[in-house]
């Protein structure tokens, strides 16, 4: 297994509180990676620091590295925006940018430098596709993404996130705020999706974690307990904490 | 028992509040009816309208053209938007979205206290610092270098609307960047994160998400600070020179409508007509501000509904 990112003694304190401490974990290439672990176990946290969204946060402090592509992505002088365009996150709840749903799919790309229209056009339709909304939208491209229901929205968000061309997919309990159907719509893509892309995945649905998963991370109280290709880390967990959370003992 | 009386008690309380709402809320359309019965000595000879767009300020002779005064008051709040708006963007863009939150909550208070100066003494500020700078720099160095009309300097004083318009755009400038702060500040964070992790920079983030945002509320305080800018103008009468003519550049002295109505009343009162001239004046000013209020309030109510 090829390893796409890898963290190595990171640890991040949001003023005098450390949210996660001391992680060293890598992630494996072209697959589906959970994390889970209870909330407020630092999930997030972890997730966000891996694509440097996290020192946007007021008062935060990072120690460690995070090794992407053989290189730190916290050394001096690395371009953050470039760091972020390879490392894209979908977050938890939808934002579409205050623009249409061309514009919030053709967006990253315009940053980018891509002008043409017909470029844009092809490049629209290809990721909206991706991300399972092409048919629902086709004839109201032009309406602010605003009216869409939430569930499109979050597949927009994926659709406009994939226009940048990321290598490694960061989803932060994507389905969370969404119906049975639009969640299961989000599952299909993303299992679709790995063969392209390296996909980290937070989520506290264990169902979702062993729909999906090929990975799994499971942390507890900022610190990371277990980790292991899925179905060994299932079928045979091998720390306390971690078969007392899959018993559903605490949550 | 107990019950009852915190019942009559909030009754009490409840019919005092209405009655101070009701008072406050009659208060303008009491006034402005005052004004009208001592201005309609004036108004039932000669129309309002024609008072607006009669150039010529001759009491002695019975003319009241308030267009000179109208005009006047106008080219200071616009020279006064013009400088403050920029500016003013400016640092709201940097307190909102670039500050620390230290810095920020200690920039803050001293914006509402620029708020509290009485305007008496950003006039006098203006008459030691913004005159003399117009007078003895500014206007030498400009004068016969440009044909621009608008930047013709045959008023060497100092006393200008462009006086007037920086004293009033320093007035304007906390009203305007602690509006524009709220706008910044109510547009959610999850939309700036969500540019940022496509790879924006901070800078394509603000100027293609934030302001695209807030654009409705960025008109809003611009039109509030506009009528804001309105009201004070009297504070600047002390600089703007109060000749009442139409200016013609930025040079030239202007008259705004409350420097007018203050520099006048109680003098000349012999003068038939005066009084009610001034207090048409005083109507006219009343209805202008309360108009661009009212506008000002329907567009950031608007605009904070779609943000
Ligand atoms: N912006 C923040 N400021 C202060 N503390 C935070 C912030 N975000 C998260 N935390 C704290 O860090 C810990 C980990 O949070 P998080 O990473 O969001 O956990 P999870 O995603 O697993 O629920 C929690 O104790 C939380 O209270
Ligand atoms: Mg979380």
């Amino acid at each position: 297994m090829d390893t796409v990112i890898q963290s190595l003694g990171l640890t991040v304190a949001y003023g005098s509180q450390r949210a996660i401490d001391n992680v060293t974990v890598s992630f494996p290439e072209r697959q589906i990676t959970a994390i889970i672990g209870p909330s407020g176990c630092g999930k997030s946290t972890l997730l966000r620091s891996l694509c440097r969204l996290v020192e946007l946060t007021d008062g935060v402090e990072i120690w460690g590295r995070v090794i992407f592509d053989s290189e730190d992505i916290y050394a001096p002088g690395v371009d953050v925006t470039d760091v972020r365009k390879r490392i894209g996150l979908l977050a938890q709840r939808p934002y579409p940018l205050p623009m249409s749903i061309y514009e919030n799919v053709a967006y990253g790309p315009r940053i980018y430098g891509i002008r043409q229209r017909s470029a844009l056009d092809e490049l629209v339709e290809k990721e909206l596709q991706a991300a399972g909304l092409w048919e629902e939208v086709r004839h109201r491209l032009n309406e602010p993404a605003s009216a869409l229901s939430i569930g499109q929205q979050q597949r927009l968000c994926l659709a406009r996130g994939l226009a940048v061309e990321p290598e490694v997919l960061l989803c932060d309990e994507v389905t969370s705020s969404l119906d049975p159907l639009s969640t299961q719509r989000i599952e299909s893509r993303l299992i679709e999706l790995k063969q392209q892309y390296s996909i980290i995945l937070v989520t506290h649905v264990l169902r979702q974690a062993r729909h999906l998963a090929d990975y799994v991370v499971f942390m507890y109280m900022g610190e990371l307990i277990e980790h292991g290709p899925s179905e060994e880390f299932f079928a045979n967990p091998k720390h306390e904490k971690t078969r007392a959370y899959l018993a559903g003992e605490f949550y | 028992m107990i019950l009852h009386r915190r019942l009559v008690k909030d009754r009490i309380a409840y019919y005092l509040m209405l009655a101070g709402a009701g008072l406050s809320i009659a208060l303008v359309p009491l006034i402005a009816l005052a004004l009208a019965g001592r201005a309609s000595t004036l108004l039932d000879q000669q129309s309002l309208g024609k008072l607006m767009f009669s150039v010529t300020w001759s009491p002695l002779k019975g003319e009241f053209g308030f267009l000179p005064f109208v005009v006047g008051t106008f080219w200071v709040t616009g020279l006064a938007m013009v400088i403050a708006v920029p500016l003013c963007m400016l640092s709201a863009i940097y307190i909102a979205e670039y500050a620390p939150n230290r810095l920020r909550a200690s920039v803050k208070p001293l914006i509402d206290l620029l708020a509290g100066i009485p305007s008496v003494v950003y006039g006098l500020w203006g008459i030691l610092t913004i005159v003399p700078f117009l007078r003895d720099y500014l206007i030498p160095r400009l004068s016969g270098l440009t044909r621009i009309g608008l930047l013709n300097a045959e008023n060497p004083t100092g006393y200008s609307v462009l006086s007037g318009g920086i004293v009033l755009a320093v007035m304007v400038f906390p009203v305007i960047i602690s509006t524009l702060d709220e706008v910044f500040t109510a547009v959610p964070h999850g939309i700036r994160e969500a540019s940022l992790a496509l790879g924006a920079s901070r800078w394509q983030t603000i100027k293609g998400v934030v302001l695209r945002r807030a654009s409705p509320g960025i008109i809003a305080a611009i039109v509030f600070g506009f009528s804001r800018a309105i009201g004070e103008t009297m504070a600047v009468m002390m600089v703007v020179g109060n000749v009442a003519q139409i200016p013609r550049s930025i040079f030239d002295a202007g008259y705004p409508l409350p420097a007018l109505i203050a520099n006048n009343y109680g003098e000349m009162m012999s003068i038939p007509m005066y009084d009610a001239a001034l207090m048409t004046a005083a109507l006219v000013l009343l209805l202008v501000v309360f108009l661009f209020t009212l506008g000002a309030r329907l567009i950031l109510m608007q605009a904070m509904r779609s943000v």
